[in-house]
């Protein structure tokens, strides 16, 4: 059981290392990724707990609600590469700087 | 044979490390490419992660949208922006916009990524990462208390889904709560990709459309492989009734095989770009709604089928479903409306 929680510990650190480089990273690329790795760490979250039922089959619910979530996270993915490529197209620009936009 | 019983912990504690540390030099190494490089392989060790925690849905989902799908997409738009960011190096000023970038020589927009906001004063950008570094990890801590504390076994909703799991239609609880129990998730979440590629279409005319034929080798080799990942998505919306898979698992391979026949140089044909295209795109929510509103003229709630008809039900959407995913999947890989 303990070895399950080590996982969802790494969620909550994969979650609070996207967070960082949300905030912190100016390419949008950047942002993207960090986007999908908070992601990816929440699903971690979510299907570790719901790994902590006494008989071993995990929690068939939250299994369900991953599963959306990741494919919900590809759309967004896409759509969000679509507007840097649009947003490169009409400014040239692909990073979010304080100074850029002057 | 007592060291025998650490081995699981020591496991995850190495995929574990290896994740943070893959995600963390994805988000800080300076070269874009390598970033991406380095979050594919951070989908397939967490869908090693994912095998471990006896997800089998989610891991061949992981593996193949998390890594294949995303990780395609990202190397795709990493083509689009890299030969442009060059170019705004190699000719100073061409647009106006360009100015600020280009005016620092030898900083490409990759690079660049280490100095944020660097006019500000030295102080005031140590204070602000001082307190945000606080924050973040205040956050941490709360997290790992939460998670800790709930930490007791806890059977959540398996029991009540082992209940009803007869009446569902099928003998997977995963896909009795995918289609049924929870039905609304599946059909918005058919709808939010659908949506997402309206979106992308609305911002990009897809260029290199048409009838080409690609190179011997290539030619030959995705001959192979595409009937294959069509036979293999096949098997995987039929097995999904009672084992692991199921319309998501099946769309992905769909897509992925999309994904590999636009790489190797095949185009999609003039005449299949227009509505028969749309057809399939719309085909899964257009389906999935038609049932789910069928079934209330038989005194049923909405989505709610009657138990005698569900396992048709819930094969004849899933069939319609994968088609569109993995429609929508590869649509969303050439990126623009044809």
């Amino acid at each position: 059981m303990s070895s399950v929680l080590v996982l969802a510990l790494t969620g909550a650190g994969l979650i609070l290392l996207g967070l960082h480089a949300l905030i912190v990273k100016v390419h949008l690329l950047r942002k993207i990724l960090a986007l999908n790795i908070i992601s990816s760490g929440i699903f971690l979250l979510l299907a570790g707990l719901a790994a902590r039922t006494p008989g071993g089959e995990p929690d068939p619910v939250p299994q369900a609600m991953v599963l959306t979530g990741i494919v919900v996270a590809v759309a967004a993915t896409a759509l969000a590469l679509a507007l840097l490529l649009a947003l490169r197209s009409a400014t040239g620009r692909t990073r979010l700087d304080d100074d850029n936009g002057q | 044979m007592a060291w025998l019983t650490g081995l699981p912990l020591a496991v995850d504690l190495v995929l574990g490390t290896t994740l943070l540390w893959l995600a963390w030099r994805a988000l800080s190494s300076p070269d874009l490419f390598q970033a991406v490089a380095l979050f594919i392989a951070f989908g397939v060790i967490l869908g090693l992660v994912w095998a471990r925690l006896d997800t089998i849905d989610i891991a061949l989902a992981e593996i193949a949208l998390g890594a294949g799908v995303t990780g395609a997409l990202l190397l795709a738009a990493l083509s689009q922006l890299q030969p442009a960011e060059v170019d705004a190096r190699a000719a100073p000023s061409a647009t106006g916009a360009n100015e600020h970038q280009a005016g620092q020589p030898g900083q490409t927009a990759e690079t660049a990524d280490a100095d944020e906001a660097q006019h500000k004063p030295a102080v005031f950008r140590a204070l602000l990462a001082a307190v945000m570094g606080l924050l973040l990890l205040a956050a941490l801590f709360g997290l790992g208390l939460v998670t800790w504390q709930l930490w007791e076994p806890s059977s959540g909703l398996t029991q009540q889904v082992n209940t009803h799991l007869p009446e569902s239609g099928v003998e997977h609880p995963v896909t009795a709560v995918l289609l049924n129990f929870r039905g609304y998730d599946t059909l918005l979440e058919i709808a939010v990709l659908l949506l997402a590629l309206i979106g992308v279409w609305s911002l990009a005319t897809a260029s290199n459309l048409g009838d080409t034929t690609p190179e011997p080798v290539l030619a030959a080799l995705s001959r192979l492989l595409a009937p294959l990942m069509i036979l293999v998505a096949a098997y995987l919306v039929w097995v999904g009734a009672h084992a692991p898979g199921g319309a998501f698992q099946a769309g992905s391979v769909l897509g992925a095989a999309g994904v590999l026949l636009r790489l190797s140089g095949w185009r999609l044909p003039a005449g299949a770009a227009g509505w028969p295209l749309r057809l399939v795109l719309a085909l899964g929510v257009a389906v999935f709604a038609f049932i789910g509103i069928a079934v209330i003229g038989l005194g049923e709630p909405l989505l709610g089928y009657p138990t005698a008809w569900a396992k048709h039900a819930i094969l004849v959407i899933e069939l319609a479903a994968t088609l569109s995913i993995g429609a929508i999947l590869a649509s969303l890989f050439i990126g623009g409306r044809p």
